[in-house]
């Protein structure tokens, strides 16, 4: 029998679920963005009824088929992950979480699985009107889909509605929409469903510009780049908003993330944001007064403006998260991690006398045990936590996917809007330079989508749900050489799946459409 | 407790249930992949067998995909220490069912990498594994488990993890358990005769037709075999039964036979279960041209899997059994979500017809059409 929880264990089972959800993430955001490209193209054909809209619909739902499977592959080893390697989070967290992974089965895979197959073999089967519906169907399912999967991600970085219950050791759901409405959720899922449509976009723009750099399927590629323009621009441009409004919220409910993201290790009123920076290598420790930067520029008391719409307003840094006793935005004084823990600690034990209390049946001490619960409950999860320094996620991995993501979201504007002139203008035919950019900005935006989900995700450590459970005591107790195996299976299995993914794409996209 | 709870905690088991049994008809997708080489001696036999079964994949995926959802909104317990604990079970599982999903699309597609005959392979692989593998881990209902269920681990900081196996195979001591293999053979012939019932009824191929029909005798004989075995040693089995007063497990001599008894509903969903998997089968060998066995078998499976698994849940029972600490055996009282979460899913729950209607009217209008060789040699249809 294993008496602790081995570290290796823990980063192993952290390391299997990331290889899982970045390679899910490799497939989802496509099926998002093509399939609403697709079904836009579709409504021409079915508003036109000119048959070359048919076939342009054809050969995208074609390479949206190849990719389809393999992220309903991977997304299923992500849902029954939570099961196998996070086995004490099911269980703590179960009565929240899962519901809205049911529902999305039951609501949103049932509809995708149903029209899909209307969409790939109904063509010569079923009305017209009939095949449109379902190929809307299809991505309005998957869409769904990644909206109840996203509130239950949001949850864990924002856990609401929800109360602990000591009898059942467990935190139980009193109030579903807010769980399913949380701002938290409501941008999360808007973000990324529209990185999802930048991908579609850049991915249409990108491969019908290698058409015409080979100098073939010219009306094909020129018209699907003047759809792919339009949408790309707009989700581009809402992205924005969607991404002030995801940072305003880690600003809010997760400070220590956002003090990451931004390298901030001391904060203060007025806080510029750092536009472009390196960081610095020396500094190892958060109180070693080492400059976490050896270059950087910042724009001034913009972090300040973004975070709590105050230019001047205070933005705690790591060492104040972890030293407490500055004034927050509610006017109260921040704790110290120290005191978090301490409070963490009383919370465990007196869920511990409660028990104890309860199988003594006694009732005065399982009531002040109670009390002392509720009390501390707040930090629950601090009581796990063995040292003030793993409260800081990887800054060094938070901080560049962070200006990743913003840049090449920033780039893609600026492509979308020249794309969309070019194209209007009729000069897209002609440009070799921007035919080039626009293809090798495909791996860009799928870089951009992971960078991300890196942000997000390493931005949450220690935290399984924050504040509540930290990933070392959601772990399910295994031998570290059971996941260490099927992480490489995984890997072994998701590559040549990958590789052969793209072999097969690049196979049909030099074959063709053959509209023209 | 609360009635109304009580009444949630079965409603969602006879959710769970009903999934289940659909997930065992959808498995005829399965049974239809082991027969691929059996059934299609020409390549153009074998697409029309791909394209057969290959288009309701998604299906049997989605039915997994929800049951284990489902199962993690109303029994997080079971989700908890079923998933965590038997390891290796599962995580098989998974493999071969990835190996499916992708394996339609792309064993007929150039630049595949692996070359056809390896997705072919594949699917053969999880056409064989999958039903067996998770017909043995639903005999773990009947047969029980090595795990121990300590909530109060929780406030153990350095070991804080409520569910833990008791053995280190985690899970694959299952497949050494002769009646969860039994369950297993069961379901894997029982995937394959309905199979062999839907290449009848939507293949338009006179030798496809027959061969199935051929073979339909032998994997008969061999499904009542293991079926017929796995029935009658479940019925005389001691069960795993929880005294409603106290909470504690027990174990009672015929328990599932006496749950029948008790529950006689739910013996006539099984008998009638029983009788429409046996009529189908039996009126497609006798009738040279009867094709509609698949509805009546295929009713009939999701008939008696759904009386089993109330068995295993309903009527003080304890449906994961724990071997190796008998009262850490979950029940679907003491392994469900709350009132709240329970109440909400079921709301949810209203729109299953809804979602069925649909499945209903869409495999319909997919299936008036049969596949046929033509259809398999016309170039602008999208096909595996």
């Amino acid at each position: 029998m294993i008496a602790s929880i081995d570290t290796s264990l823990i980063d192993w089972s952290r390391a299997q679920f990331a290889l899982t959800a970045m390679y899910h993430w490799l497939f989802v955001p496509l099926t998002l963005g093509l399939g609403v490209i697709q079904a836009i193209m579709e409504t021409i054909y079915y508003k036109t009824g000119n048959e070359f809209w048919k076939k342009t619909t054809q050969f995208w739902m074609k390479l949206f088929g190849i990719n389809f499977a393999i992220g309903v592959a991977t997304g299923l080893i992500l849902e029954f992950e939570f099961g196998t390697n996070w086995s004490n989070y099911s269980w703590f967290v179960g009565d929240i979480f899962g519901a809205p992974l049911a529902i999305e089965g039951i609501l949103a895979f049932f509809m995708e699985a149903t029209f899909i197959a209307v969409m790939f073999f109904g063509w010569d089967k079923v009305s017209k009107r009939f095949h449109l519906a379902s190929t809307w169907l299809t991505i309005i399912g998957a869409t769904l889909s990644a909206l109840w999967i996203l509130i239950a991600n949001a949850w864990m970085q924002y856990p609401v509605g929800m109360r602990f219950n000591p009898d059942t050791v467990r935190n139980e759901m009193f109030d579903f929409w807010a769980v399913a409405l949380s701002p938290v959720a409501i941008n999360k899922f808007f973000h990324t469903v529209l990185s999802g449509w930048i991908v579609g976009a850049v991915f249409v723009i990108g491969i019908s510009s290698w058409y015409l750099l080979k100098k073939r399927e010219t009306k094909f590629s020129l018209e699907s780049i003047k759809v792919g323009a339009v949408f790309g621009l707009v989700a581009s441009i809402l992205i924005v908003w969607t991404g002030d409004g995801s940072a305003y919220q880690v600003a809010q409910k997760q400070p220590m993330k956002l003090a990451a993201m931004e390298g901030l290790y001391e904060g203060g009123n007025g806080t510029g944001l750092v536009a472009i920076g390196l960081l610095n290598p020396e500094k190892t420790s958060y109180t070693d007064n080492v400059n976490p930067f050896i270059f950087d520029i910042k724009i001034p008391k913009l972090l300040s403006f973004l975070a709590e719409r105050d230019v001047d307003a205070y933005v705690p840094g790591i060492v104040n998260l972890i030293e407490g006793g500055y004034t927050t935005n509610q006017g109260t004084v921040a704790l110290s991690a120290a005191e978090k823990i301490e409070k963490g600690q009383i919370a465990i034990q007196a869920l511990a006398d409660y028990r104890k209390a309860v199988e003594d049946k006694d009732q005065v001490a399982a009531g002040q045990a109670r009390a002392l619960l509720d009390e501390n409950f707040a930090y629950f999860g601090y009581g796990y936590i063995k040292d003030p320094a793993d409260l800081i996620p990887h800054v060094g991995l938070t901080f560049y996917s962070f200006r990743i993501m913003v840049i090449l979201g920033g780039y893609f504007i600026l492509l979308f809007i020249v794309a969309l002139i070019w194209s209007k203008k009729n000069k897209f035919a002609d440009a070799r330079w921007l035919q080039w950019a626009s293809l090798w900005t495909i791996p860009l935006a799928y870089i951009a989508g992971q960078a991300g989900w890196i942000v997000a995700e390493v931005g949450r450590q220690p935290w399984a749900i924050q504040d509540i459970l930290p990933t070392g005591a959601s772990v399910s107790k295994l031998a570290t050489s059971s996941v260490q195996t099927t992480f490489f299976l995984f890997l072994l299995l998701f590559t040549v799946l990958l590789i052969a993914e793209i072999g097969i794409m690049v196979k049909a996209i030099k074959k063709g459409p053959s509209v023209n | 407790m609360d009635s109304t709870y009580i009444l949630l905690q079965h409603y969602w088991w006879f959710l769970v249930s009903l999934l289940g049994a659909l997930l065992v008809f959808l498995l005829f997708v399965q049974g239809g992949q082991s027969l691929l080489f059996t059934i299609g001696k020409t390549e153009l036999q074998q697409k029309m067998l791909l394209n057969s079964t290959g288009r309701k994949w998604e299906f049997t995926f989605t039915t997994l995909v929800t049951f284990g959802g489902a199962f993690f909104a109303s029994f997080p317990l079971f989700y908890s220490t079923s998933f965590g604990g038997a390891y290796w079970v599962w995580m098989l599982i998974l493999a071969c069912f990835v190996l499916q999903a992708v394996s339609y699309e792309y064993q007929s597609k150039k630049g595949n990498l692996l070359g056809k005959k390896t997705y072919q392979v594949f699917l053969l692989l999880n056409g064989i594994l999958g039903p067996i593998l998770l017909g043995t881990a639903v005999g773990t209902f009947f047969s029980g488990a090595e795990f121990v269920v300590n909530k109060g681990q929780l406030t153990d900081v350095a070991m804080p993890v409520i569910s833990t196996w008791a053995n280190p195979w985690h899970g694959l001591e299952a497949a050494f358990v002769f009646w969860n293999v039994c369950l297993g053979l069961a379901v894997f012939f029982l995937a394959r005769i309905q199979a062999l019932l839907y290449f009848i009824n939507n293949i338009d191929d006179a030798e496809i037709v027959k061969r199935s029909r051929k073979h339909l005798v032998i994997e008969t004989a061999l499904f009542l075999v293991f079926f017929l075995v796995f029935l009658v040693h479940l019925l005389l089995a001691d069960g795993f039964a929880v005294d409603p007063e106290t909470k504690e497990i027990y174990m009672q001599p015929y328990k599932y036979f006496i749950n029948l008894i008790e529950m006689p509903a739910v013996s006539v969903v099984l008998l009638v279960g029983v009788a429409g998997v046996l009529y189908g089968i039996v009126r497609t060998i006798l009738s040279g041209t009867w094709k509609k066995g698949i509805w009546f078998c295929g009713t009939g499976t999701v008939l008696t899997v759904l009386a089993l698994l109330l068995c295993a849940g309903w009527n003080n029972t304890a449906y994961y059994p724990s071997v190796a600490d008998l009262q850490s055996s979950l029940t679907i009282a003491n392994s469900c979500s709350s009132p709240f979460t329970l109440k909400v899913m079921s709301y949810v729950s209203i729109l299953v017809p809804f979602v069925l209607g649909y499945i209903f009217y869409a495999w319909r209008a997919l299936d008036l059409r049969k596949i046929s060789g033509k259809e398999m040699e016309e170039k602008d249809t999208h096909a595996y």
